[in-house]
């Protein structure tokens, strides 16, 4: 049992390090979604037009421009298994595909997690708005846990994109309104991270909570569902 | 040629179901008949409230029709053979379901527009259903993506089961969000208001008609969809069966 279990988090281990460094080397995130994550902040500012809406509104803007990025950063993370058919060379090597699962999750967590990094240092500069020591823990505890719960459900949706013929235009269909609980939960935490409308530190772990416990359902869900839905 | 012998479904139309259609046509008019005409105007709602007797029925009918569908999708799954007929029950339902969580949404919004004065709250239950409403148009889309029978089945059983984990999810969370906001403010439809008898059985009846109304839909879009991936098979036989014929005569 154990043993099983080891080789499942080797396989998830070997996946994740593997979408990263295809990531890394092909520099397309650096070179094009991190620009186009950048631009979207910033036509939110033309958009809103007003300093203390922005300042407001701030935790919410991240969130959605992280969930709009993350569309982007799924349909790669899939693309790259559907070209060439490697998908079927995993699974025809025998593969757990719990292990791809949770390997995907993982490189798509690590990549989330350093946009929200980008997209939070852009709202202090560009929205004006302070975080201190406190509610830069709570900041970062969200940005992980909020980027599970999108990872977790993105990549089961992700999943069904493997086949390609016109299938990512379904990703934002079904990925969208089941986020949603994922960005209530982040977005509040983030208000009281950034102190927004008032909001104080204390009030954001709650949330932060809740957010663990969507990512634990997701997470779980997804291992368990990833495998048929990928076999074919 | 053994998928030749997949089963030739019989034609959509048998005894009970016409019966069961006349009974949801005789008690869609007695309901009309009911909410348009005996039962009275409410004392705060006025004749807006007759719009209720369509919108809960239908609402109530959606949330059962998307249950169903994850019951029939587990029981595909889960069950030994991997019934298809299971699937397409399944696709029927939650196909009958978008379209009365539809109706309930349009109705919602007019009889919000009478008694709030606006079209849309956002209140938790109306927020819920639109998720579902849009999630499910999802799973439908997922339902259409190609591929054999089998994988169809196999793959909206199990976006079928993510969404109605969903249902929970999404309501929970949006109560949430809505309590740090703001109360509660607006008249509930199905609050502390005390109800008429007559008016309390007319929305029962609905309740009552409208299943009746998705259980004979439900059975003719089933047979349908059986013919439809019958036709599928044979099809494919066919277009075999040419093949083979033109290489033996070349």
């Amino acid at each position: 049992m154990s043993a099983s279990i080891n080789r499942t988090f080797g396989i998830a281990k070997a996946v994740a390090s593997k979408d990263l460094r295809v990531e890394m080397r092909s520099r397309v995130m650096t070179n094009q979604i991190l620009p186009f994550a950048a631009i979207v902040m910033v036509l939110f500012a033309f958009a809103l037009d007003n300093d203390g809406v922005l300042q407001r509104v701030a935790p919410g803007l991240v969130w959605m421009a992280t969930l709009f990025t993350s569309l982007v950063v799924v349909q790669r993370s899939f693309a790259v298994e559907a070209a060439d058919s490697a998908i079927d060379a995993l699974r025809v090597a025998g593969v757990a595909p719990q292990g791809v699962y949770l390997g995907k999750v993982a490189a798509l967590v690590v990549q989330l997690v350093a946009f929200e990094a980008v997209l939070a240092f852009l709202a202090l500069i560009l929205y004006r708005v302070n975080v201190d020591a406190h509610g830069a823990v709570l900041l970062v505890t969200t940005c992980l846990l909020g980027s599970l719960g999108i990872a977790a459900l993105a990549a089961v949706y992700g999943g069904l994109s493997i086949a390609g013929r016109g299938r990512e235009t379904l990703l934002p269909l079904l990925l969208l309104p089941a986020v949603a609980p994922v960005l209530i939960g982040a977005t509040r935490a983030t208000e009281s991270a950034f102190g927004s409308d008032g909001a104080r530190v204390v009030e954001g772990w709650p949330w932060v909570g809740l957010l663990a416990v969507f990512g634990a359902v997701f997470l779980f869900g997804g291992t368990l569902g990833f495998g048929p839905l990928t076999d074919e | 040629m053994p998928s030749a012998t997949a089963s030739v479904p019989p034609p959509t139309r048998t005894a009970a179901t016409r019966n069961l259609g006349l009974l949801a046509i005789a008690g869609s008019v007695v309901l009309a008949l009911l909410g348009l005409i005996f039962t009275a105007e409410d004392v705060d709602q006025g004749s807006s409230v007759r719009i209720m007797y369509v919108h809960v029925p239908t609402a109530w009918v959606a949330y059962l029709a998307f249950v169903f569908t994850a019951v029939c999708s587990a029981g595909h799954l889960w069950g030994k053979k991997h019934s298809l007929n299971l699937d397409r029950l399944a696709g029927a339902s939650a196909e009958v379901g978008v379209i009365f969580m539809g109706v309930t949404l349009v109705t919602g919004s007019l009889w919000g527009r009478l008694s709030w004065g606006t079209y849309w709250q956002w209140d938790p239950r109306l927020t819920t259903t639109a998720f579902l409403f849009v999630t499910y148009i999802g799973y439908l889309a997922v339902r259409g993506l190609g591929g054999t029978q089998r994988q169809r089945a196999k793959r909206s059983a199990i976006v079928a089961l993510f969404a109605v984990l969903e249902i929970p999810l999404v309501h929970f969370s949006v109560v949430i969000w809505r309590s740090l906001h703001q109360q509660a403010t607006v008249l509930r439809p199905n609050g502390d208001v005390t109800m008429d008898g007559l008016m309390l059985f007319s929305l029962i009846f609905g309740v009552a008609v409208f299943t009746t109304i998705f259980a004979w839909l439900v059975l003719h879009r089933n047979r349908v969809l059986a013919m439809e991936d019958a036709m599928e098979l044979r099809g494919i036989d066919t277009a075999l069966a040419a093949r083979r014929s033109e290489e033996v005569s070349s």
